[in-house]
């Protein structure tokens, strides 16, 4: 199943910053098939009637009903669906997996449980097990039978997670591996029965095994969290543990590309979870307030509040474009191939693009939830309301999975590489703007035509900006490049605007394409208004990062340019929200 | 065993309901839609009465286009088939004329048992079903909470007023409408929603019989029950009197003592 249309092309990673798309090449929600939204419905039916009402006993880690609440979604196909038939799984799509994850996100605490059983446990022997491996593990992980969880993480390698210490030996009759360490906050660690877990041979081959409980495998106490408190998380104690040489997954030495690709993977469906916890919050929050009174009437009557709400679905909206989007890439770069390395190297492709996703998604996803405490008031701080958990619970997504920080440097980072390794011509559209720059004017006087014309223009120049910092960054550090932190999040922050941006304008302009101007208007003011405000931050950080790099003349036409990219007249974006609340509040849910 | 399903698409529980310009029905337009709740628990008894015995459950179902979410559904959940009867008007007929239609979409199917729930969600008027046993020539019983039909026989639990239940032995086939909440409906499985795609759904526009040809009741005007306010002095200045006529009110009008 696959509702990526035929003509869909395969688009090179990266290459949005510096070229054109047309609505008809991105996937969105609305392309969906009658299969996915009955799996989305599925999925949303299981969570909300099984899992939301046993969230308590969950909290008091009771791991029984975990391993249940896993077994019962096992049997719906909800983590085999991404698993080929010949493992005991569905085979189904990438967007499949996806939609599954994002109405799983309408827990944390089980999607916690869920995304390192299907997720980041499962996945390394999909694409990395050997053989036997595979027939071993994927049946009874996508049945529930046995609990997977995935450790990489110690005390001192977070972010630095090539710098493990646990080690792994060959036996001297070479048919296993001996593994020592620990590890730290493991999910599923407390009653996990397999798990995927790096370490290093002869103390500096960092090399992934795949391990079974067993005598020398202990768990530390669960730990006390912020939140996600419904899941369990320990360290892991290895000692002298034994694992056969048919669990080494890859070779030995590669446990790196192992790590990382997973993690791409993670990221994309990480995305995907924040917006259906997003979505549920911003429903619950018009609920909240077209039931609360004050000063006589029901507070989503007021503008503070109408703002709020209408900030909250422009976030909802326009990550869900940026998640299927990009889902949408990997699904017509992978669908001709059934080889998992095939798969991989096509994911791998986009890992910038899985990179932002993660980034925005997470931190759209917390600020959806601090709102959603702001409009509950004092009952948002109360724990008998659902606003406190979700802001508890929200907060882990922008640490885990690699850190927003991590991230937003992986995201300049890995263009950059492309751009060296000449899979993305990135240096020669910077120095062509670089050229356009140094012109005196090349602005055209021309009115923009056409649905969203104006924003376009001001997506298409945000990526100019983008180019325009990473260029004068290229230049200035070179080699050293990497050691510019602020300046890599400063552009990977214009780099997911523009991101963003595009995403939602094409989204919009596909859904006016296809259903029309009455049904496409609502969410053009979205658009409108998300177009208007991005290229706000958008010029303060290309402002910060341009007045770090250059002085004198240069950083005067770097500005003069940068104003030019960034001209717009502000449109009333208070008038706007107000229609988009309204929408909301009218029909009494999320609507969009 | 054959069962034949009769599900009907209704508005959303959730959805704002709002009246039509012309005050006859519901706003339709945004409105989103999902199975009539009864209706869910009778595919569900006709699921496990196959599971049990064996045969062949069809679901029918009638309507615009969008009933087709519903027919989906209900394939995905482990119908084997499906019929569709399809014509944008199917949505708003009365009873009488929506069992007409139905008998002569599902008669060639020479089935065992039709099974319903024992009323719709949106029109409520609960009939349509016993007006199609009639048509069909098949026995009926209503607000049915347990089916035994390994028997010859068929034997059925219904539910009466005041906790009271009363078993019922009937001959096949028969039709029977289903109570809601008897049991716990499955969930489509991923491969269900998937093999669904294959299985067929026969579409069949009614004949003869248009929709207002059968029809012996049409809604006038719908409205939104009126709040008013009306204060009524009892006992004529006689407490005792009034307590006496203040008691047989709420007897007889309130229905609350």
């Amino acid at each position: 199943m696959s509702a990526v249309a035929e003509e869909q092309k395969i688009v090179t990673g990266g290459s949005f910053l510096i070229e054109e798309s047309t609505p008809k090449d991105v996937f969105t929600p609305e392309d969906f098939t009658e299969e996915h939204h009955m799996i989305a419905d599925t999925t949303r039916q299981f969570i909300d009637a099984e899992v939301r009402p046993r969230i308590p006993e969950l909290e008091k880690h009771d791991w029984n009903l975990a391993r249940e609440l896993v077994r019962k979604g096992a049997e719906l196909g909800l983590i085999g669906a991404n698993v080929p038939e010949e493992y005991g799984g569905l085979g189904l799509d990438q967007t499949s997996s996806a939609i599954i994850a994002e109405m799983i996100g309408r827990t944390a605490s089980f999607a916690t449980t869920f995304g390192a059983q299907g997720g980041i446990g499962l996945l390394p022997i999909l694409y990395f097990g050997t053989e036997e491996a595979k027939k071993k593990y994927l049946p009874k992980i996508s049945s529930g039978e046995m609990i997977a969880a995935y450790a990489l993480t110690e005390a001192g390698s977070g972010s630095d997670a090539l710098a493990a210490k646990a080690t792994a030996r060959l036996s001297a009759d070479g048919t296993h591996y001996i593994l020592n360490g620990e590890k730290m906050w493991i999910t599923n660690g407390g009653f996990a029965d397999v798990f995927v877990v790096f370490a290093k041979v002869d103390g500096d081959k960092f090399s992934g095994f795949i391990v079974e409980r067993q005598e020398g495998l202990t768990n530390g106490a669960e730990e006390h969290k912020m939140g996600i408190k419904g899941s369990s998380t320990t360290a892991l104690v290895l000692s002298d543990v034994k694992t056969p040489v048919e669990n080494l997954l890859g070779e030995v030495g590669k446990g790196a590309k192992i790590a990382f690709n997973i993690l791409n993977i993670g990221r994309f469906k990480l995305g995907a979870m924040c917006n259906g916890g997003m979505k549920l919050a911003l429903h619950d929050s018009v609920r909240y307030a077209n039931e609360r009174h004050q000063f006589g009437k029901p507070i989503s009557s007021f503008g503070a509040i109408k703002a709020k709400l209408a900030e909250m679905a422009i976030k909802t909206w326009v990550g869900e474009a940026m998640v299927y989007r990009t889902i949408g890439m990997i699904e017509t770069a992978t669908r001709d191939t059934s080889d998992p390395q095939a798969k991989l190297r096509a994911i791998e492709e986009y890992a910038a693009e899985c990179s932002i996703v993660k980034v925005a998604l997470s931190e759209y996803c917390n600020f959806v939830v601090d709102e959603m405490v702001q409009i509950y008031g004092g009952y948002g701080y109360s724990a008998d309301y659902p606003a406190e958990k979700a802001y508890r619970d929200a907060r882990i997504n922008r640490i885990f999975e690699g850190t927003s920080e991590i991230n937003r440097m992986l995201v300049p980072g890995m263009l950059m590489k492309r751009a060296m390794s000449g899979k993305l011509a990135l240096l020669p559209a910077a120095q062509k703007l670089m050229d356009e720059v140094l012109s005196p004017s090349m602005l055209s006087l021309d009115e923009d035509e056409g649905v969203l014309a104006n924003e376009m223009r001001l997506a298409q120049n945000a990526k100019k900006v983008a180019l325009m910092v990473l260029g004068t960054a290229a230049q200035k550090y070179m080699m050293e490049l990497s050691d510019q932190q602020e300046i890599l999040m400063g552009a990977a922050d214009i780099i997911t605007d523009a991101y963003a941006m595009e995403s939602a304008i094409l989204r919009a302009q596909k859904l006016h394409a296809t259903k029309g101007e009455q049904a496409a208007t609502r969410y053009l003011d979205i658009v409108q208004v998300f177009s208007n405000d991005a290229v706000e931050r958008i010029e303060a950080n290309a402002k910060n990062t341009l007045a770090a790099m250059s002085e004198g003349d240069e950083l005067r036409t770097q500005l003069a340019a940068l104003r030019r990219f960034t001209k717009n007249t502000p449109m009333n974006t208070v008038a706007a929200r107000q229609r988009i609340a309204d929408v909301m509040i009218k029909s009494n849910k999320y609507t969009y | 065993m054959k069962i034949i399903v009769l599900m009907k698409q209704v508005a959303n529980k959730d959805a704002i309901l709002r009246i039509n310009k012309a005050a006859t029905w519901i706003e339709e337009a945004d409105l989103t839609y999902e199975v009539n709740e009864s209706d869910g628990y009778a595919l569900e008894e006709a699921l496990r009465l196959k599971e049990k015995l064996g045969g062949e459950v069809i679901v029918c179902s009638m309507g615009p286009t969008r009933v087709k979410s519903v027919i989906k559904d209900a394939l995905a959940r482990g119908a084997d088939r499906a019929i569709h009867v399809v014509g944008d008007e199917l949505a708003h007929i009365g009873p009488f004329a929506a069992a007409t239609i139905l008998a002569e979409a599902i008669k060639g199917e020479q089935s065992d048992l039709v099974l319903t729930g024992l009323q719709s969600d949106d029109y409520g008027f609960a009939q349509t079903g016993v007006i199609l046993a009639e048509l069909l020539g098949m026995p009926h019983a209503t607000i049915v909470i347990e089916v035994d039909a390994s028997g010859e026989q068929l034997r059925v639990k219904r539910e009466l007023e005041n906790g009271w239940y009363q078993w019922y032995t009937m001959p096949r086939p028969a039709l029977l409408t289903i109570q809601s909440g008897i049991s716990q409906i499955r969930y489509a499985t991923l491969k269900g929603i998937m093999a669904a795609k294959k299985k067929e759904i026969r579409e069949v526009t009614p004949a003869s019989a248009a929709p207002n040809g059968g029809s012996h009741q049409r809604v006038t005007k719908i409205y939104f029950p009126e709040k008013t306010k009306q204060t009524q002095f009892l006992g004529n200045g006689d407490a005792k009197a009034g307590a006496v006529q203040l008691a047989e009110k709420l007897r007889s009008e309130a229905r609350i003592i």
